[in-house]
């Protein structure tokens, strides 16, 4: 009686949700008088009485354990300043990177202005301001591929469940792929494949919000790149490799 | 005599035919187009971002700065000059204070959210249309925000209360006999859930009672605006799958 909307149905900032006290409002939504409203652009989603909006568009805002992929800008005292496509820039601090590095070394050794690196969020403050590291598996500096941005809402999508289809693209494409938090990904292989992969991603990121998603990609990979690809196959994902 | 039809033809609680539209500017975070009747405006959002100058940076919340402008060939004829005026300034701000109210920038300490509104062709009401385009853009931004606002500006002239004035209407006793040489022109931008006034400027000369009347019908044909600003943010995400299903 009191739901004014369906679920997954697109809501504009100030839409009335629901009019009834017996809902929680959630992410994205707010309460006044006695009606629900949303404060985002999104998807609503409705889950027993929590009513909360998945938002479609926006920055991407830092969280801890995230990993992103920054592109140095300057280079500090102890560490370098990183653009992690949110409006704050990261710092990764000299004593975060595998090997160890002498007082007076000269940084751009390890990382240089304009490098590519895979980090890990380790801490964000209150300020937004926020710690990066590169010391844990797969974070490291990135040579060769190429970095292409979409929307960082989409890389739900684009990593999809435990990483099913990022790893259906880098089966049939042969590339190595890293999708970061930030809605940077980095994507290397055969000049072609990367061709192939990027299109998918890209298609990825403008159908995300329709069903069929995962069938639609597959068509499109198995006439792209002529291999039949077997869904079943699976492995664990952590967000990199 | 008194002024007993519009020059356009419009009823007097009439609004001129609005048009709006989301996301036009692929480069910008947000954007939007607004239009209404002759006036037309275009507002990109860029941000949350970096805010310099730095010492501007507010570390509690996020600012919002907005900038409003005239294209040189827009307006009646006369080339506008480029550049911030008087004017223009008084209209930028105006239109940040706005805005303020509905946006909540809590979780961008230090950041800035850029609006910039163009106008490329002008007919009165140019600062309505310009934060009617600023509120779809600052929405489709993703900006998290309590509504959209809407704006219209309401009026009086020649003892007749008018809705969303053209700039004949706002010069009417050089175009037409009048009664009354007086003319008031109020430019109100109201939140639609709330029914609060966030903007409320006057020009001119009326009295009491028919301002009291005048904000009321400001508040009737409000939701008419709203109404087409949420569907164009809508149809934005309708027109991408319909797109895509091809």
């Amino acid at each position: 009686m009191s739901i004014l909307v369906k679920d997954k149905e697109v809501v504009v900032p100030g839409e009335a949700l629901a009019d009834d006290l017996g809902f929680i409002p959630g992410y994205g939504t707010y309460r006044f008088n006695n009606k629900l409203l949303a404060s985002r652009l999104g998807l609503v989603n409705i889950e027993g009485k929590v009513i909360k909006t998945i938002p479609l568009a926006g920055k991407y805002l830092p969280k801890r354990n995230d990993v992103v992929i920054g592109r140095v800008i300057d280079i500090l005292i102890s560490g370098w300043r990183c653009d992690i496509n949110s409006p704050y820039t990261a710092v990764l601090s000299s004593k975060e990177t595998p090997e160890f590095i002498e007082k007076n070394d000269d940084l751009s050794r390890y990382f240089d202005l304009d490098d590519y690196v895979v980090a890990k969020i380790t801490n964000v403050t209150s300020q937004n301001l926020i710690d990066l590291t590169v010391r844990d598996q797969g974070l490291r500096k990135l040579r060769g591929g190429r970095i292409i941005s979409v929307n960082t809402h989409k890389v739900p999508r684009i990593i999809g469940k435990k990483g099913s289809m990022v790893t259906m693209i880098k089966q049939a494409t042969n590339c190595r792929i890293i999708v970061g938090q930030n809605g940077w990904i980095y994507v290397d292989g055969e000049p072609q494949n990367e061709n192939i992969a990027v299109l998918a991603i890209n298609k990825i990121a403008s159908e995300s919000h329709l069903s069929g998603l995962t069938e639609r990609i597959k068509e499109f990979l198995e006439k792209e790149t002529g291999v039949k690809i077997n869904l079943e196959d699976k492995g664990d994902y952590n967000g990199l490799q | 005599m008194v002024y007993s039809k519009r020059l356009d033809g419009r009823g007097f609680d009439e609004l001129r035919p609005i048009e709006a539209k989301a996301g036009v500017i692929k480069n910008a975070e947000g954007s939007a187009y607004f239009r209404m009747g002759k006036t037309i405006a275009y507002a990109a959002v860029y941000g949350p971002r970096e805010m310099f100058p730095k010492f501007k940076q507010d570390p509690k919340k996020g600012v919002i700065r907005c900038n409003y402008n005239m294209m040189p060939f827009s307006g009646a004829g006369e080339r506008v000059r480029p550049g911030p005026s008087r004017r223009s300034k008084e209209i930028s701000f105006v239109t940040d204070k706005a805005l303020i109210p509905t946006v909540d920038l809590e979780d961008f300490p230090n950041a800035v959210v850029d609006v910039y509104i163009e106008l490329p062709q002008t007919d009165a009401g140019s600062r309505c249309c310009g934060i009617n385009a600023a509120a779809i853009a600052l929405a489709d931004a993703g900006i998290p925000m309590r509504d959209i606002v809407a704006s219209v500006a309401v009026g009086q002239a020649d003892n007749q209360i008018l809705v969303d004035l053209t700039y004949e209407e706002e010069h009417l006793p050089e175009y037409t006999e009048c009664e009354s040489k007086d003319v008031a022109d109020i430019p109100v931008a109201i939140i639609p859930s709330t029914g609060q006034i966030s903007l409320l400027q006057m020009d001119g000369i009326i009295e009491k009672d028919a301002l009291m009347k005048a904000l009321h019908k400001a508040k009737e044909v409000i939701s008419k605006i709203s109404e087409v600003q949420k569907n164009a943010l809508k149809e934005k995400y309708a027109a991408e799958s319909i797109e895509n299903n091809e």
